[in-house]
C-alpha cells in the first residue's frame, strides 16, 4: 500500500476500505506451528474442539513461515533456538504479527533467575504485539490474546503504516 | 548381590584400584579412572554381576574439593523367564569415578554401554569432564560456541550470548534482583 502511504494529512480516514482490509486481516490471521514447550500443548487445545481457535478464522495452522501471518510464540526461547526463530520471523510476509504466549516468552518466566541457557523474553529477538501472561495461560487466555491483537489490527489504516520494524 | 557382595567381589579381583563406597541412598563402589574401562567389562560380563544397563551418567562437582566425581548407575536386567511374564531386577549399583576437576579425563565406557555415548557428552558439555577413546565428544545440549561448562559451581552466567542480554547483564544494569548468582 505505499501509494497511499502518507499522502494525505493525519487525520484523513480511509473508511471503508479500512475497515474492509482491518476485517480480512483480523479474521483470518493464520498462526505458524511455533510450539516450543508447554504452552504448546494449551495452544492445541486451543485448536482443538472445546475452545477452538477456528472460530476466530485463525485455525489454519500452517508449518510454513511464508504461509502465515501470525506468530505464537507459545514455549521457553533458548539461545539456541533464538537464532531459529528470528529467521524464521525474517522469513514471514508482512502484515505479520508476534503473539508472545507464557511467562517465559514474556521474561524468562521461572528461569529467569538460573537458567543459563533462557533469553529472558522472546522480545530480545522479535518484536512483539500482545504478550499473554500465564504458565501456562489457559485457552481463554489464548483467545482474548488472539481477540486483543484483531483490535489492534482493527485499529490501523493503510495510510500510516502500522508495523512495528 | 547387594553392594557391599560386589564391593568384595571386585576387591578380591582388582585389589587396591577398587574401594567400597556405602553411601546410604545410592551403595555402591569406588573406582580409579586407569581401572575403570576393566572393572566396567567386569561388571558387565561377569554371569554372577551382569550389570547390563547403564541407566544414567551424574556428575557431581566437589567443590571447593577441586575434584568432580562421576556416578555410574548400574542395574542388572533380567528377562522374563516365560512369555508374558515381567523382566526383573536383578541389582543396582552405583560405580563412582573421581577426577581432577581442571583436565580430568576417564576413559570413555561407551563400547561397554551404549548408553554412555550421550551421558559423556553431556557430562562434558555441562562439568567439563573429558572422555578418552569417545567417538564424539562435543556438546550436546548448549550450542558449539558455548563458553564454559554451566552445572559447575563456580559458573559465571554470560552477560551475553550472540548479542542477546542475559538476565546477568539486566541485574548489573539494575543493580542486581540476584539474578545467577
Amino acid at each position: 500500500m505505499g501509494w497511499i502511504q502518507n499522502r494525505f494529512e493525519e487525520n484523513l480516514a480511509i473508511t471503508s476500505l479500512d475497515w474492509a482490509l482491518n476485517w480480512a486481516k483480523s479474521n483470518s490471521l493464520w498462526p505458524m506451528t511455533f510450539g516450543l514447550a508447554c504452552c504448546a500443548i494449551e495452544m492445541m487445545a486451543t485448536g482443538a474442539a472445546r475452545f477452538d481457535i477456528d472460530r476466530f478464522g485463525a485455525g489454519a495452522f500452517r508449518a510454513t513461515p511464508r504461509q502465515s501471518d501470525l506468530m505464537i510464540v507459545a514455549g521457553t526461547v533458548t539461545y539456541k533456538m533464538a537464532s531459529r526463530i528470528r529467521r524464521l520471523y525474517n522469513q514471514m510476509p508482512d502484515p505479520k504479527y508476534v503473539i508472545a504466549m507464557g511467562a517465559c516468552t514474556i521474561g524468562g518466566g521461572p528461569y529467569f533467575k538460573y537458567g543459563y541457557h533462557v533469553v529472558k523474553g522472546v522480545d530480545l529477538i522479535v518484536p512483539v504485539d500482545v504478550y499473554i501472561p500465564g504458565c501456562p495461560p489457559r485457552p481463554e487466555a489464548l483467545l482474548e490474546g488472539l481477540m486483543r491483537l484483531q483490535d489492534k489490527i482493527r485499529q490501523g489504516t493503510i495510510a500510516r503504516p502500522a508495523q512495528p520494524a | 548381590m547387594t553392594a557391599q557382595e560386589v564391593a568384595e567381589l571386585l576387591i578380591a579381583r582388582f585389589g587396591t584400584a577398587v574401594e567400597a563406597a556405602p553411601v546410604e541412598v545410592h551403595p555402591g563402589v569406588r573406582v580409579t579412572p586407569e581401572a575403570w574401562p576393566a572393572v566396567a567389562r567386569f561388571l558387565r560380563d561377569d554371569p554372577r554381576l551382569s550389570f547390563n544397563m547403564l541407566r544414567c551418567i551424574s556428575g557431581l562437582d566437589l567443590h571447593p574439593e577441586p575434584q568432580i566425581e562421576l556416578v555410574y548407575d548400574l542395574i542388572a536386567m533380567r528377562a522374563p523367564e516365560a512369555t508374558g511374564a515381567l523382566w526383573s531386577c536383578g541389582g543396582e549399583l552405583a560405580a563412582r569415578v573421581r577426577v581432577a576437576r581442571d583436565g580430568g579425563r576417564v576413559p570413555s565406557v561407551w563400547d561397554v554401554w551404549p548408553a554412555a555415548e550421550w551421558h559423556e557428552r553431556e557430562a562434558f558439555d555441562l562439568l567439563g569432564v573429558g572422555f578418552d577413546g569417545h567417538p564424539d565428544l562435543r556438546r550436546i545440549l548448549c550450542p558449539d560456541d558455548w563458553v564454559g561448562h554451566p552445572l559447575r559451581k563456580d559458573y559465571e552466567f554470560p552477560k551475553e550470548y550472540q548479542g542477546i542480554p542475559s538476565a546477568a547483564a539486566a541485574a548489573e544494569d539494575a543493580g542486581g534482583c540476584g539474578a545467577g548468582d
